[in-house]
Parts: structure tokens; sequence; C-alpha cells
């Protein structure tokens, strides 16, 4: 055989085992959790809220860190939103290009991307210390918002950033000025990135623990304000999992079902209405 | 006898960074009519053409010197409000690109830019420009469907009702039947030779037939210069310069 086909049939094998390793290690983390989580998983730990001793085996359910996960996640997308998508319109719309100040940001960014999650939240708890609050919805929000901005601004940056300049110059050459242009063409085109984009950081947020700990407490109730403690779904999943029981130890592996399926849930429904709204993209 | 300037360009020079793509270019762009400007590629056409509606500014690096008159005044004027000059000219990029949206709020994008939403008035504007770039009958049903499932050929034609519809005084055309194929590049040059009654159209094309077949003035540029400047008849039977001579008979490309 010739060297140049030994070469190809060895590297397709590399990449086949590799493409398998990942594939089942994939479905080896949802087959544990679905074999373990679906014995416990029940109607009541969906739509209650724990009873006193839920975490020594008592009846009860986790509504409470489901709807704060959602609430505090949600918050803490659109605050990010908020805040990622001027900056991500300044670097590709307004600056120039090339433009030393915008590629320091996005360095800055790419550095804050790798920061972990517990620096966020001991920042955060500093910030909150500073301005005396109480550790709340509010404070995760922010945090939260802090620990999945770069995600979201880089994410975002790198789509628009594909947008072809002349589809810019088409706007511009029919009197619109940058705001309109940006506002009206530049997002409708990169729409299906950009929410790819506030999923990637929503999926982020919401898995994470460690931000959490300081900064949004935790209760046995439903948070009716910002300025509440707030219980979430991976802290949730923690303390279940530090109990010796095996019902709770049961009931962590359901928990972490049910936030894989909401973040599969919300992908899916995200994922149809970009597709809704991208039908007019120019390719 | 000399016809009125519509655009009238003086003196004008363009520096990318240390790169001086245009030298000291002085020529008016005579009043409704056709006028092409034909050179090698990487020689200004574009840049010129660019120079018109100011989509150089936001290019890095870059210089420009001296003056373009649009009807007497100076677009580079710091005073100049640059979305009210890009308003006076439509123009057809070499490829065309639909904006992401309906065929009709394609054309509706400029005049609703422009304050106008009164929907009766809009209608009348998308069928009227769909009409003017032949487009109307085949489009007609589906005037809310994406503009980019279009064919090439429709699509250019849609950006020509596109700048139309912000009403233009002067087309510019990059090249603007480069992407297209023989029956669409036909129709896009029967609509300019319809069009000159109204507008003044300033076209960069390489295809020397082309300009032959619609320039009323050429203008050729070589390396950055304007070499020679004249009705189109002049230029193609009896140049005065030996450079467009040779550009002409394909000896220099």
């Amino acid at each position: 055989m010739h060297k140049h086909a030994i070469e190809e049939i060895v590297f397709k094998i590399l990449m086949m085992v590799s493409t398998l390793l990942i594939i089942s290690v994939l479905f080896l983390i949802l087959g544990t959790i679905v074999f373990k989580g679906l014995p416990y998983l029940s109607w009541s730990m969906v739509t209650q809220a724990p009873q006193s001793g839920y975490y020594l085996g008592k009846g009860g359910g986790i509504l409470n860190s489901i709807l704060g996960s959602l609430y505090l996640t949600g918050g803490a997308t659109i605050l990010a939103l908020i805040i990622s998508l001027p900056i991500t319109l300044y670097f590709n719309v307004y600056a120039k290009k090339g433009s030393r100040l915008v590629y320091l940001i996005r360095f800055a960014f790419d550095v804050l991307w790798g920061i972990p999650s517990i620096v966020y939240g001991a920042f955060g708890f500093m910030l909150m210390l500073f301005f005396g609050m109480k550790a709340s919805l509010l404070a995760g929000i922010i945090t939260v918002a802090f620990l999945i901005l770069p995600i979201m601004t880089r994410s975002m940056d790198e789509v628009i950033r594909m947008v072809p300049p002349p589809l810019l110059e088409a706007s511009y050459a029919l009197g619109a000025t940058r705001l309109e242009t940006a506002l009206k063409v530049v997002i409708r085109q990169a729409l299906p990135g950009i929410s790819t984009a506030v999923l990637i950081a929503f999926g982020r947020g919401i898995g994470d623990a460690a931000s959490l700990i300081f900064t949004a407490g935790f209760t046995d109730s439903i948070p009716t304000s910002l300025f509440q403690p707030v219980a979430t779904l991976p802290l949730t999943i923690f303390f279940q999992f530090s109990s010796p029981l095996a019902e709770v130890q049961g009931r962590a592996y359901a928990a972490a079902l049910i936030l894989t399926i909401l973040i599969l849930g919300i992908s899916i429904v995200s994922r149809f209405l970009t597709q809704r709204f991208a039908r007019n993209i120019v390719r | 006898m000399e016809p009125s300037a519509h655009i009238s360009v003086q003196n004008l020079n363009v520096f990318y960074g240390k790169d001086h793509a245009l030298k000291d270019i002085t020529v008016n762009i005579p009043n409704k009519k056709i006028t092409a400007i034909i050179g090698s590629s990487g020689c200004g056409k574009s840049t010129l053409l660019k120079s018109f509606n100011r989509l150089l500014d936001s290019v890095d690096n870059i210089k420009i010197t001296g003056k373009v008159l649009l009807d007497g005044e100076d677009i580079y004027d710091p005073k100049a409000e640059v979305t009210h000059i890009r308003r006076k000219m439509g123009l057809l990029s070499q490829k065309p690109y639909p904006l992401p949206m309906s065929i009709y709020d394609n054309i509706a994008y400029g005049p609703r830019i422009h304050e106008e939403r009164n929907k009766k008035k809009l209608d009348r504007i998308v069928e009227h420009f769909l009409r003017t770039a032949s487009l109307w009958e085949e489009v007609k049903d589906k005037l809310h469907s994406p503009a980019s499932k279009l064919s090439v050929g429709q699509q250019q034609r849609l950006c020509l009702a596109r700048g139309l519809a912000v009403g233009p005084e002067i087309i510019l055309g990059d090249e603007p039947t480069s992407a297209l194929d023989p029956k669409s590049s036909q129709n896009i040059e029967k609509s300019f030779l319809e069009l000159k009654k109204q507008y003044t159209i300033v076209i960069v094309t390489h295809i020397l037939r082309q300009a032959k077949r619609l320039a009323d003035y050429v203008l050729f540029l070589y390396g950055g210069r304007l070499i020679e400047y004249g009705p189109a008849q002049e230029i193609f039977e009896n140049p005065k310069e030996e450079m467009t001579k040779e550009y002409i008979q394909g000896v220099i490309s």
C-alpha cells in the first residue's frame, strides 16, 4: 500500500475514535442521569416547593429552584444582552476596522471568558458588601450577568463580524445612518447567530453553581421580589448529593435530569423561533 | 458643446495609508448621460466611484484631499450631511446584496428611513420602482417572500429598484453586471439606457464592449491617474493618448 493511503486510513481511524469517544461520554452522562434520576422523578418534584426536612428525605419538590434558576438566569441573560449587543454593534459597525481599542477590548473579554466562576462569585460578593446588599435574586442576577457577559459578547461578536461589508454599504448607500443600519440590517442578518450566542450564555449561566454560593443565598421558598434570596438547580443538586441518604441522592439525579431537560427544551424552542425569523437572511 | 456637469471632481487625491490610489483627478461628470469609468483592475475605478457618495469614509487610514462638487456643493465639506448626499445616489454593487428582509421591505427600506410611513404611498412606491426595474411582473405575487430567494439577476434588478426608491438623481454602478448571466446583464443594460433620460449614470466596467454599448462619455484611468476623458466615440475611435489606444486595442490590460 502507498504511504498516502496508509496516512488516510490512520487519520480516518483517529477521527472516528475521537468522535466515538466524545459521543459515548455524552451518552454515558445522559444515561447515568436518566437511569439514576428517573425512578425518583415525580410530579410533586416539579410542582411543589420543598417541605421542611426535604433534604432529609421528606416530601415536597424543587419547584423553588427550578423557578429560581429560570428567574435568575433569565434576568442575567437579559441584562447581559442589553450590555453586549451595543458593545458588539460598536465593534462591528461604529469602530474603524483594525482599531487598537477594539482589539484590546476583545482581548480583555477573551481573558474574562477564562476566569473561573468562583472568582466572579467573590467579586459579586464584594460588590454586595460595598452596596450593603444581602444575598438575593438581584445580586445573583448581576453576578451571573458578569459571568456570561464575555461569553455572550465574544460569541455574538464572531457572528456579527461575518455580516458581509457590502450589505452595510448597501444600506448606507440608501441614506441610512449607522444606527439604522445596525438595528435594521445587521441584527436581522445575524439573528440566528445572536440567538445561539444568547443560548450558549444562558446554558453557561443556568449550570453554574460557584458564582452563586455567596451571592444568591439559598431558600426553600419561591422568591417574590428581587431582594429575596433564591435557590438554584445546581446548588440544589449539590446539597442533595452531599446527603448520605440514598433517597436524597437519587433526587439529586432527578434534579440534574430536570436541569438537562430544561436546557434542551429552551434551546429547541429558541432554535425553532429563530428559524422562523431567519428566513430573510442573505447567504 | 460641453454638457452641464452634475458631479464635478476637482484635484481629488485618495490615499489608503501610504498607497496613493487616486492621483489628482479633475473631471466633470455630465448631467443625464451615461459615463463609463474604464481601466484595468486596481487602477482606482471603484475608488473613484465610491468617492462620489462618500462610501470611502469608513475605510481605515484613508486620506482624501480635493473636492467633489455635487450640484455645486462640496460633498467633503465637514458641514455636508452624508446621508443626504448618499440619498441623491443609488448604488449598484458588483454582486447584488438584497437586505435581509422581504422583497417589499427591501424597496420600502429607503423611503421608510426617510420618514415615509403611509402604507398606501409605500405600496405605490414599491410597485412603481419594481416596474421601472422591470421586475414587477415576476414578483408581484410574492412581495412578502424573502428577497434572498430571488435569482441573482432578479436580485440586481431589485437592488436597482431599491436604489431608485429613495429618489436619487444619480445612479452609480460598480461593475453591476459582473456577477450576472448574459440575459440578466442585458436586462440591466436596457434599464440603464432607459433610465438615462431621468438620471445621471456612472458605471465602472472592465468590459470594453459594454462601455461601447452604453456610454456617452468615457473616463480612462490607469494607475490611479486620469489618462483621458471625452465623448465615447472619440475615445474609442480616435483616442488622443497612446495609452488609451493601447488599452482599447488590448495591448495593455
